[in-house]
């Protein structure tokens, strides 16, 4: 199905450029989700939302002039590219013939979310209910969201680029709380992808009863250390980590302002050697994939970090202009009502060579960060804070006591040099990021990762 | 087709589709959004939109639905897909629409100096705030200066009869300065909010900007210690949010809320006193009536140390046996009601920023903090936030320090305000809050 004709796509661009400018495009978006919770014991919210519209912007300089309007309609079309125009100061001009539509790489759906019966999705938050409350008496509340997401996307190009991705999500979460006494902890799990149903076909409870897990260890929690630590930072949604420490600083817009600590550092050694990271948007059915980003070029794999060297920001096609290079496929926006902006896929280091039992067997005194509930950074400063949601310390070479409230907070070139091993098991978690207003999905990935040391911030004491 | 009329429309549909009750948002509404850089426009938008949300009851089970299309026919599939999706939901036998139905009066919401300001004039506030924070020595870099405002109109309609809309316009401004250099640089962030840009003071958000990156310069890891902290109108803010959220009935009901079981008893010292008031004509988010048709009011919230209730939409308000307090609360027509703040407002007190210093004597003072929503727990208000600001000693601001976190419960830190500063302003923290700075009389920091 297409969403826009390719003859009025010209027609929009046309008259997007009635006034100049270098470059126009038109984003078409139509995208359908459905929605519901289980809490308190109790299946509720369900809820469906379909909407369609358009972007419009004209590129004019350093200068970029956008509109966006609900629905499709040739008039909505036009009458948005009309506007947009009389932003700018010059003579018509005309652009290029639209090449044949390309679509990147196609992810698999076996089951589209949209043909499973909505009943079943009911009793899959019910079982999940199930198995979170089959954990321990302990378990008091449980709350379970399942979504599905279904987003068709075109994009017309001036410069005569013509694209298409289809894009289906689902993800299914758990928070669970439990209680002992006056003591109350939460734990939470995810499952996402770029995929199907056939995503939640295999144990999709397992969720609930690791979100339950983690609440119950939570209750035996001590309070966490203070002060500077080795920490090991466990796989998966660790990954945070280096979303948060390195990641962001490598957006080409904060790099371009001179707003990150990694501006005019290509090719400095800026991790030892075994340190390699990747920017993967073509990953296959992984979280933050697409076919083609929301400027149409083509996701793949952009090494960031190679043998402890920095490689490569991430790009979005005003930016790659700007520096003289080609577009990463990192230009990605939230929906047509907002403008693409350099943003990261599924970021991750590459596996070493060690084993997490190495890593943290090397640690006489340490913390071992297994899941994070969330992080921040200050970009320009490098400055970060991430909430341990999961935490143990590790006391000669062991894990021990489960510790609660621990926050790390530590700058982002000091966390990458401080990186003195990494395991083999990498694994790539759903997060959701934030940037300038726009909320995108972004996989989050890493092996076990060990940090000389860094500024645990605690309860205790 | 008026806004009321699509919405009145969309509950027949409902109706027609079988819903035994239904209620239906519409929102319609034009925005702008100019971002300077190094004295030119960066990006320009100029962009409107408009859409609906369904909320179909059958019985005691609800189910929503929302879309762009405003057609007969786009609104009657809503309207089918609403009543469809509410043969999923589990029985609730509090749901319903609520039994108090009206607005309050409220006025002012929509300026009409606002269609005054043409798009040229615009881009020259946000000039002039990029101007006035790279006017300041020091400042190395102003990687944002933005400006942006909205006039939109939202309707309500429901089955029982109710049906009303209202108008307002918002506009806000911020920028966020850069100063110092390499490891040393130190960002600061600067923001204004009206009903229309008249006011806005561009200076002063620019200022602002400046001055907060300009404090931080320098900043070092401090040692650990326990001391008295003030945090700032900014940091109050996102913490006032944060204890906002733990208010709604729902977090209570649903056993995620630390106050669960302390209505009615002290929480706070009775320096702290907070309220939620949806009929502020200052407030951003005021408003005649909430997401389900109830008049907006003022609940007083934490007053002489105590707490005296929740926040209640109609359904949380049944279950307890309680009224609807007006916080049936929506994020867009993409969202159907839930229990949420609509303006949360700190009374002032008697000393400004700077007798709150000289009150704490040596201790902190925090400007920033990162990570409130992974370093608070809700439920037993434990917390560890990454944060920013300047050591207080003798009553004075001195160095600035970075890399730490503030570690404490909030009901150990509400007990231990000490004093609630002077000059409240609204700020876009922790959602809408009329904040101001906070003393408080210790809490734990961890650096080096």
């Amino acid at each position: 199905m297409t969403l826009v004709d390719p003859e009025l796509a010209g027609r929009v661009l046309q008259c997007a450029l009635a006034r100049g400018g270098d470059m126009a495009e038109l984003y078409a978006e139509s995208r359908r989700g459905f929605g519901l919770s289980l809490d308190d014991g109790r299946v509720e919210r369900p809820q469906s939302g379909r909407e369609r519209g358009a972007c419009v912007r004209v590129v004019h300089g350093d200068s970029t002039y956008y509109g966006y309007v609900d629905g499709l309609a040739e008039e909505n079309l036009l009458r948005v590219a009309g506007s947009v125009s009389e932003a700018v100061r010059g003579d018509a001009r005309q652009p290029a013939a639209l090449q044949a539509a390309q679509s990147g790489t196609r992810h698999a759906i076996s089951t589209p979310p949209e043909e499973v019966e909505a009943a079943r999705k009911a009793d899959l938050l019910r079982a999940c209910d199930e198995r979170a409350r089959a954990a321990g008496a302990e378990v008091a509340q449980a709350r379970i969201g399942y979504a599905e997401s279904h987003r068709q996307v075109e994009i017309f190009g001036s410069d005569g680029r013509a694209a298409a991705d289809d894009r289906t999500r689902i993800r299914l979460s758990a928070q669970v709380v439990a209680r002992r006494d006056g003591r109350v902890e939460t734990g939470t799990d995810t499952r996402g992808g770029h995929a199907g149903w056939e995503l939640l076909e295999d144990n999709p409870e397992h969720v609930a009863g690791e979100a339950a897990r983690r609440a119950l260890t939570a209750l035996d929690a001590v309070d966490a250390p203070t002060g500077r630590l080795p920490v090991v930072v466990g796989n998966g949604f660790g990954g945070v980590l280096l979303h948060e420490a390195v990641g962001h600083g490598l957006e080409a817009d904060a790099i371009q302002k001179d707003a990150s600590v990694y501006a005019g550092r290509l090719g400095e050694q800026v991790a030892d050697p075994f340190v390699t990271a990747y920017d993967d948007g073509s990953r296959a059915n992984a979280w933050g994939s697409e076919g083609v980003d929301d400027e149409g070029t083509p996701t793949h794999r952009t090494t960031v970090i190679e043998d402890g060297r920095l490689t490569s920001y991430l790009y979005d096609l005003l930016r790659a202009r700007k520096d003289g290079v080609e577009s990463t496929g990192n230009g990605r926006r939230e929906s047509f009502r907002h403008l693409p902006v350099p943003r990261m896929t599924n970021t991750f280091f590459a596996p070493g060579d060690a084993t997490p039992e190495d890593l943290i067997g090397g640690v006489e005194r340490g913390l071992y960060a297994v899941s994070f509930g969330g992080g921040q950074v200050e970009p320009a400063t490098g400055d970060f804070v991430f909430g341990v949601s999961e935490g143990y310390l590790i006391e000669n070479g062991k894990v021990t006591s489960p510790v609660r409230g621990a926050t790390l907070v530590g700058n982002g070139l000091e966390a990458l040099r401080a990186i003195d091993g990494i395991a083999g098991d990498l694994e790539i978690a759903t997060g959701y990021c934030g940037k300038g207003g726009q909320t995108v999905p972004a996989g989050v990935g890493q092996p076990h990762v060990r940090l000389r040391q860094l500024t645990v911030g605690g309860t205790a004491g | 087709m008026s806004l009321e009329g699509a919405a009145r429309r969309a509950v027949e549909a409902a109706v027609s589709a079988g819903a035994s009750d239904a209620d239906a948002w519409a929102e319609e509404s034009t925005s702008r959004r100019i971002r300077v850089y190094s004295g030119e426009v960066e990006s320009l938008s100029d962009a409107g939109g408009r859409g609906i949300g369904i909320r179909a009851f059958a019985g005691a089970r609800s189910g929503y639905a929302y879309g762009t299309d405003l057609t007969d026919e786009g609104v009657a599939d809503l309207a089918r897909a609403a009543r469809e999706a509410a043969e999923l939901a589990d029985e609730d036998e509090h749901e319903g629409l609520p039994e108090e139905l009206g607005t309050a009066d409220v006025h002012g919401l929509a300026s009409p100096g606002f269609a005054d300001w043409t798009t040229e004039r615009k881009v020259e506030l946000a000039l002039a705030v990029e101007r006035a924070a790279r006017a300041r020595e020091g400042v190395t870099q102003v990687e944002n200066a933005v400006y942006s405002d909205s006039d939109g109109s939202v309707a309500l309609a429901n089955s029982r009869g109710f049906a009303a809309s209202y108008s307002v316009t918002n506009a806000w401004a911020y920028a966020s300065a850069f100063a110092g250099e390499g490891a040393d640089l130190m960002t600061g962030l600067g923001v204004g909010m009206g009903r229309d840009p008249s006011e806005l003071d561009p200076d002063a958000i620019g200022a602002e900007a400046a001055d907060r990156a300009l404090a931080l310069v320098g900043a070092r890891q401090p040692s650990s210690r326990r001391c008295p902290v003030v945090l700032d109108a900014f940091v109050a803010a996102s913490f006032v949010g944060f204890i906002g959220s733990m208010l709604s009935a729902d977090a209570v009901q649903r056993g995620r809320s630390l106050f669960a079981d302390k209505e009615g008893e002290e929480v706070a010292d009775p320096a702290l006193r907070l309220a939620d008031d949806g009929t502020d004509p200052d407030g951003p988010s005021t408003a005649p009536f909430d997401g389900e048709g109830a008049p907006t009011r003022r609940n007083a919230l934490i007053e002489d140390g105590r707490l005296l209730g929740f926040l209640y939409d109609s359904r949380t308000a049944r279950r307890a046996g309680r009224s609807t307090t007006g916080n049936a609360s929506r994020g867009s027509y993409r969202s159907p009601p839930a229990v949420g703040t609509t303006n949360l407002v700190v009374e002032g007190g008697d000393r400004d920023l700077d007798g709150l210093l000289a009150q704490a004597g040596d201790g902190l003072c925090v400007t920033e903090v990162a990570g409130l929503h992974s370093g608070v727990n809700p439920v037993s208000g434990t917390f560890s936030v990454g944060a920013v600001g300047r050591l207080v000693e003798n009553g004075e601001l001195a160095g600035p320090v970075r890399e730490m976190t503030i570690a404490g419960d909030l009901v150990s830190m509400l007990n231990a305000v000490r004093s609630v500063g002077s000059d409240p302003r609204w700020v876009p923290f922790g959602g809408s809050v009329k904040a101001v700075p906070i003393l408080v009389g210790e809490m734990a920091i961890s650096g080096s």
